[in-house]
Parts: C-alpha cells; structure tokens; sequence
C-alpha cells in the first residue's frame, strides 16, 4: 500500500508545524523520517494517522485522502505504532494484539477462529507467543514495543507506520526491533531519532527541519556532512561499518577534534 | 526505565484472576449472587419473612394469580421492598457501568459521575424542574431537566479541564470537584428557595437515597440501563482502544471524537435517570469497576457487563444495610457507598503505589 504526501501543511493553533511537505512511499519500501526534535516528524505523520486534518494538502493511502474514507476504512490500509505508550489498564498481551483486530470487525462481531489465528500468528511474528496470558504492563519496554507492533500486523493493513520505536530502549532491543521491522517485508514509514538507524536500516530517508522536508533519498547518498551539519548541528562521517560491512554513520559536537586525551 | 531482561523465566502469571471460559462461569456467578442478595433484601426489615414466601407472592404476581396471598405479606413484599430493592440493583447497576464509560471516556481510573460534577450537575436540574414554576422548564420533566444539566456539566468540565485539547488528569479531577460544589450550592440554594424548611430534599441530592422508592421509579432507569448497556457492549472493541490513547485508537480505526461525544450524551443520560430516583449517590462508579477489573481485567467486554452485576449486588446490600442496621431510622445510602468507597479507594491507590514502587 503506498503513502503519499502531497503538498501537506499543518497548523497547530497558530502556529505552522508542516509547511508543503511532499513525500512518497512506495510499495515494499523502508522508509526513515529524521529530524531534530520539534521538526515536525510526529506533526507529519499524525497527518497520516487521521488525527490532524491538513490545512494544506493531503495524506494519500492507496491514492486516497486518508480524511476522504473513514476512521475504519483508514485503519484497514495502514497500522500505526505511537510513540512510548504508559498503560496503566490491565489489558493482557493478547487483548492488547486483538485490538488490532478493532477495524475489520463491525458493532456485533463476535471475535472468530480466524481472528484468534491471525492474533497468535502476529505474537508468533515478533517472538512474542510465550507471553501471551501476561499482563502487558509487566512486559520490558523492547517487549511492549514487539507487541505493540504484533498489534498493528494483526490489523493486517499494507502499510505500517511507526512514531520512534525504539526510543526509551535498551541498546539490544533497539536492533531487535529494526531487525524486526526489516524482517516484515512491509512498506513502512518510521519516524527515527538516531541517525545511524536510519543510515543502518532504511532503503531511503526523509530529512525534516522546522517543518519542512529538505532532503530524501538514499541515506548513504543524502546524509552528507554538510547536510547533517546544516540540520542536525553536529559533525559526521560516513564510512563502513566493521562488523556489518554496511554504511554507518559517525557524529561528534559541531566542534569536536581527533584528541589523544580529553 | 530500566528493567531486568530474563522476565521470561518469571512465573507466566496473567493479569486476571479469571480469564476466558471462566468468565461465563462468573457471570453465572454473579447472576446467582443478585438472586440470592435480592432474595435476602427482600426478605429482611421490620418483619422478617421467609425466603420460601418471597418467592411466593413474586411468583403469584408474575403468573397473576394473588387471590390467595396474605394481604400483609403481599404489601411488603410486592409494593413496599421489592420495587426498592429492584431500584437499588438498577441504580448500582447504572452507576457502575457509567463509571466504567466515563474511565474510558477520560482515560482515568478515578474518573467517576460524582466526582466529575455530572451527579451534582443532573440534580440541580432535577431540581431547578421541581421548583420551577416554568411551564417551559416543566415540559423537561425531572428527568429531561437532570439529562440537560448533566450534559452542560460534563461539557463545561470538559472545557475548564482541557487545554490545548488534551485533558490532564489533575485539572480534570479539580474541574469537576469545583464544577460540583458548585452545583451541590445551587441545587441547596434552590431547594431551600422554594422550600426553606426541608433540608431532609438537600440530604437526598447530596448523600443519595432509596427510602419510599415505587414501581414507578424503575421503568426509566432499568430502560435506560438497558439501552445503554447494550450500546457500550457494541463499542467494547473501541472503547478498549480509547484506553491505549488518542493516536493508538484513532490508528486502530475509532473515530475518538464522535466516541467521546456519544459516551458523553450516553452517560449523561443514564446519569440522569439514576441522579432522580437515588439522588446524588457516590463512589458506586469509581470503586466497582476498579474491584471488577481486578478479577476479570480491562477488556471492555467483561468489565461491562460484570461490573452492572457486581454493582447490582453492592448496592442491593448497602442498601440493605442502610434500612437495618439502624432500626426504625434509617441510614441514607450515600452515608454506605461514601463510608466503604472511601477506604476502598485509598486501599486500591495504596496497592497502585506499592506496585509502582516495587
């Protein structure tokens, strides 16, 4: 399913948060949103979610404006994965992934074998089967995050879309998460605040500064040290990583100098 | 948050003490406790009968054959303590399937009618109908007047409370604690305008009270109940997403906006028909969802409707309390639910912390 953005801008009071961002993802891709923190990254993709209406332009799935079909309809193309959910509520980890089962169910829908089928096969997809009857608040935060996003591939939507998934993780978890977002195989756009991810782990990047989009393309390509330097405010370097044989990035303070001491 | 990998090899506990088929079980359960509670209310007070005659006289006037009852009998049980007992169940059914709605509602486990205003709200407008001499405002009726005013109650808390369209939990609390003294000062206000000698009216719309209650009272509550229950249990799916957040719902696919306003004219409605028949009763919605959830856990569709039976029961038996323990006189209901609600609360916000903590 692909996600285009056309011409979005967004205002929040009186303020513009997106102005005219234009941005496509398509079938299969993995694509990484970077920015620094009030860019507009989350403004841009809540455009998507169907929370915030445009005051310009419009988020497309599937070719059509996410606020021309309805909150279900929407919910059927596209899954979504927020930023760092506190649940206090005692909802278990399987109640948690057959919420995902929420728009392809109507009023009077009980829950069938199918959707049994389709919540242990998404638990099965994150390596999250065995915690199945635990309660959701107990589970670490890389494990919250796993089923958060078994929930959204319970909604069997084409597309995925992700606010910063592995913020507040532990370093492990953060790769068992991007490995796992690879893994899927599923067009998905996802919000990243290190850039080494997206350098690691997209086939291209968004770049947002101060609302607007000011570079995409291939991360190794696009991510040069002006540009991380203009955005970002710090120094990098691209080079290879020794263990994956992958790009990678390096980044040091605006004014950082190779020292034998500090 | 750090936290200890290795959690799988804790101990696989879930988070409810009664899960999947069992959960037909307990309502089972439930459904037997509120014949036997019902039962009990009906037969216990100034003179005490026999389950075996209660049941007689129901059973007779449900086939419609009472010619052979003891006329005695038949008073207490069909016209005196079986419609009251019947509006206890109701009122505590209502009134814990609202708290339930509203928690969802404003995603807040203290969130409760009478603690967010609605309760206080729906009496001054019962009672600004009664007292006034508007034909207008008497074409409302009670209970259109109560549905009104609770509606503007809950709007105007909504108001105060949110800022930047989001609603934080402090000010939510306070707006609605402020919202109703100021409702509980206007409804005394009116009361004693019209009728300066019967603070006894004050005491029922502040503290709630089920003394003298009829047939007549049950058919609007029950009616509203039944609507509303059965609408709810159509939005458990959506209601269980609104618990995980705006976004996450609003991904999920429920529109979160017409949600909460249908929850709020919902429960405002069934609010109203509680607030004219029991008064202003309290804590019914903010302590037996929070019991309900600890057995069979958040999810929607069993926390509803075992909540209504769990509620039913409690409040049969204060109920039943509040005429017994203190004969002749009796105790308003409000003075139980406050006195058992209160301790109950801070138990259960004692035990959040120590969870936390630990």
């Amino acid at each position: 399913m692909r996600l285009e953005f056309e011409d979005v801008s967004i205002d929040i009071g009186p303020a513009r948060i997106v102005s005219d961002v234009s941005l496509r993802i398509e079938q299969g891709e993995v694509v990484g949103l970077v920015g620094p923190n009030g860019s507009g990254k989350s403004t841009l993709l809540r455009s998507a979610y169907r929370v915030l209406r445009p005051v310009g332009g419009a988020a497309l799935i599937g070719g059509e404006s996410v606020w021309d079909m309805s909150a279900r309809e929407a919910a059927r193309r596209r899954a979504i994965v927020t930023q760092h959910t506190v649940l206090d509520a005692a909802f278990s980890v399987r109640e948690i992934v057959a919420m995902g089962r929420t728009p392809r169910k109507g009023a009077f829908d009980r829950d069938t074998e199918h959707d049994h089928e389709v919540v242990e096969r998404a638990l099965d997809d994150v390596h999250m089967s065995w915690a199945a009857r635990r309660s959701f608040a107990t589970l670490s935060g890389g494990e919250q995050q796993r089923v958060l996003i078994a929930r959204a591939l319970a909604q069997e939507a084409g597309l995925l879309i992700l606010d910063e998934p592995t913020n507040h993780l532990d370093v492990r978890a953060q790769f068992e998460i991007l490995d796992l977002l690879r893994n899927l195989r599923m067009t998905t756009l996802t919000a990243l605040h290190d850039l080494d991810h997206a350098v690691s782990y997209c086939d291209r990047v968004a770049i947002m500064a101060e609302g607007a989009l000011v570079a995409e393309g291939v991360p190794a390509e696009v991510l040069t040290p002006e540009l991380v330097h203009d955005v970002f405010g710090v120094r990098a370097v691209l080079d290879t990583h020794p263990i994956t044989g992958r790009p990678r990035i390096a980044v040091a303070s605006a004014g950082a100098q190779r020292t034998d001491q500090y | 948050m750090p936290r200890i990998r290795g959690s799988r090899d804790a101990p696989s506990r879930g988070p409810h003490l009664v899960a999947g088929r069992a959960t037909i079980l307990l309502y089972a359960v439930l459904v037997a406790a509120l014949v036997a509670v019902v039962t009990v209310a009906v037969s216990l007070g100034t003179a005490t009968l026999a389950a075996r005659d209660v049941w007689h006289v129901i059973f007779s006037h449900v086939v419609g054959d009472t010619g052979g009852l003891d006329p005695l009998q038949d008073q207490i049980v069909w016209d005196i303590r079986l419609p009251r007992v019947l509006v206890a169940a109701v009122v505590g059914a209502a009134l814990s399937v609202i708290g339930v709605s509203l928690q969802a509602l404003v995603r807040n486990p203290l969130a409760d009618p009478y603690m967010l205003g609605v309760t206080p709200g729906a009496s001054f407008g019962a009672v600004l109908v009664m007292a006034s001499g508007s034909t207008a405002l008497q074409g409302l009726g009670v209970t259109g007047g109560a549905f009104a005013a609770a509606l503007l109650t809950m709007i105007a808390v909504f108001v105060i409370a949110q800022r930047g369209g989001r609603l934080t939990d402090t000010r939510l609390i306070l707006a609605g604690v402020a919202v109703g003294y100021l409702a509980v000062a206007a409804t005394s206000f009116v009361q004693l305008q019209t009728s300066p000698n019967q603070l006894a009216g004050i005491m029922f719309w502040v503290m709630g009270s089920l003394a003298g209650t009829e047939w007549a009272d049950l058919r609007v509550p029950a009616t509203a109940l039944a609507l509303g229950i059965t609408w709810l249990l159509t939005r458990g799916r959506a209601l269980n997403a609104l618990m995980v957040g705006d976004d996450a719902a609003a991904g999920l696919g429920v529109d979160v906006h017409r949600l909460r306003r249908q929850l709020l004219v919902v429960t405002s409605l069934m609010t109203a028909t509680v607030v004219v028949v029991a008064g202003g009763l309290g804590f019914v919605g903010l302590v037996i969802p929070h019991i309900t959830r600890l057995v069979v856990g958040a999810e929607h569709r069993r926390v509803l409707p075992a909540s209504m039976l769990v509620g039913a029961v409690f409040l049969v038996l204060v109920d039943l309390a509040g005429r017994t323990v203190n004969r002749p006189n009796e105790l308003p209901v409000g003075i139980f639910t406050a006195g058992i609600g209160v301790p109950v609360l801070m138990w259960l916000l004692l035990r959040a912390r120590q969870r936390e903590g630990a």
